[in-house]
């Protein structure tokens, strides 16, 4: 796996895809955001998203879910060649997190993180921070989530 | 019909929802849903990490706050959902056990230029563990219905 300083501005990660279904949804929302929109379609088809949609919450988890898988095949791939793997911290936070579109039943949403800032941190000099905008869109090629999300990324070797 | 309406919430207002007592069993099943990293499964590999023993997913902690403020307001009221979320901090740990609670503040409020029959409502939200530590900071604007709609401003 790749350590701060090889990480460049501009590189792109192809996470994959997930499509939503009515009890992938409802289940969610049943346990986090049980609005009446999230919930059942006959009362989602009475509100302004004039049907079933996805929480928010839900179209940003599973976000997370491929970004960890991604970077559980790099790690692999990294330790098959031999190499040695950078650790990652925890994020820091998110920001400008937009819900651009609904995610509505049977969409199919690919995901994608692009790298738009590296700096080294101050708190940790062992580490660098890295500085992502990651968006997902639906199978119309329409952006239906964007957000900046910062996380730790181990240096290769600590400055003296 | 709905409690609250756009109309209700006042800039200043502060109220605190919850609290929540938070598993090591939840915090498990999410992580191993939605955010699979060992910081977030296993104590052994967590007090290796940065977190320094299991804690929830952030993803987790807004997921969580969102539940507690959909119980607290968000069901009651004519909520048309949020576009967004201006800045979510993870400031501490959520460890398994924790009693959690959310405290809300009503930062600005607008009606909406585009549509007279609703508006706009900018929050605060912190996420506070035991001894009001803070757990998580997340500032966001939710739609309302309006009592009354009026002209678009």
């Amino acid at each position: 796996m790749t350590f701060f300083e090889d990480i460049r501005v501009g590189d792109t990660f192809a996470l994959g895809r997930h499509t939503f279904t009515a009890q992938d949804i409802k289940v969610f929302a049943a346990r986090f955001d049980p609005q009446r929109f999230h919930m059942d379609e006959a009362e989602a088809a009475r509100t302004h998203f004039g049907a079933l949609c996805a929480s928010g919450w839900h179209t940003a988890a599973a976000w997370m879910r491929l970004m960890v898988d991604h970077h559980r095949h790099m790690v692999d791939a990294a330790l098959a060649r031999g190499e040695p793997v950078a650790s990652i911290g925890p994020a820091l936070g998110f920001r400008e997190l937009k819900w651009l579109k609904p995610v509505y039943v049977g969409d199919t949403i690919d995901y994608f993180s692009e790298v738009v800032e590296t700096r080294v941190s101050n708190s940790r000099p062992g580490f660098g921070l890295m500085t992502i905008r990651s968006a997902g869109l639906n199978q119309k090629g329409e952006t239906v989530i964007s957000f900046l999300s910062t996380t730790f990324v181990e240096r290769r070797q600590e400055k003296p | 019909m709905p409690k609250y309406y756009w109309e209700d919430f006042k800039p200043g207002t502060v109220a605190v929802y919850g609290p929540r007592l938070v598993t090591r069993e939840e915090i498990v099943a999410f992580a191993a849903e939605f955010d699979p990293q060992p910081m977030h499964l296993d104590e052994a590999a967590a007090s290796a990490t940065m977190l320094g023993g299991l804690g929830a997913s952030g993803w987790h902690i807004c997921c969580l706050m969102m539940r507690i403020i959909s119980d607290g307001y968000v069901l009651d009221s004519s909520s048309m959902g949020g576009p967004g979320i201006e800045e979510a901090r993870w400031l501490a740990p959520l460890r398994p056990g924790t009693h959690i609670r959310v405290r809300s503040t009503v930062l600005e409020t607008r009606a909406s230029n585009s549509r007279p029959d609703m508006g706009l409502t900018k929050f605060l939200f912190e996420v506070l563990g035991e001894a009001d530590t803070r757990i998580m900071t997340l500032t966001t604007t939710q739609m309302f219905g309006r009592r009354k709609a009026g002209a678009a401003a």
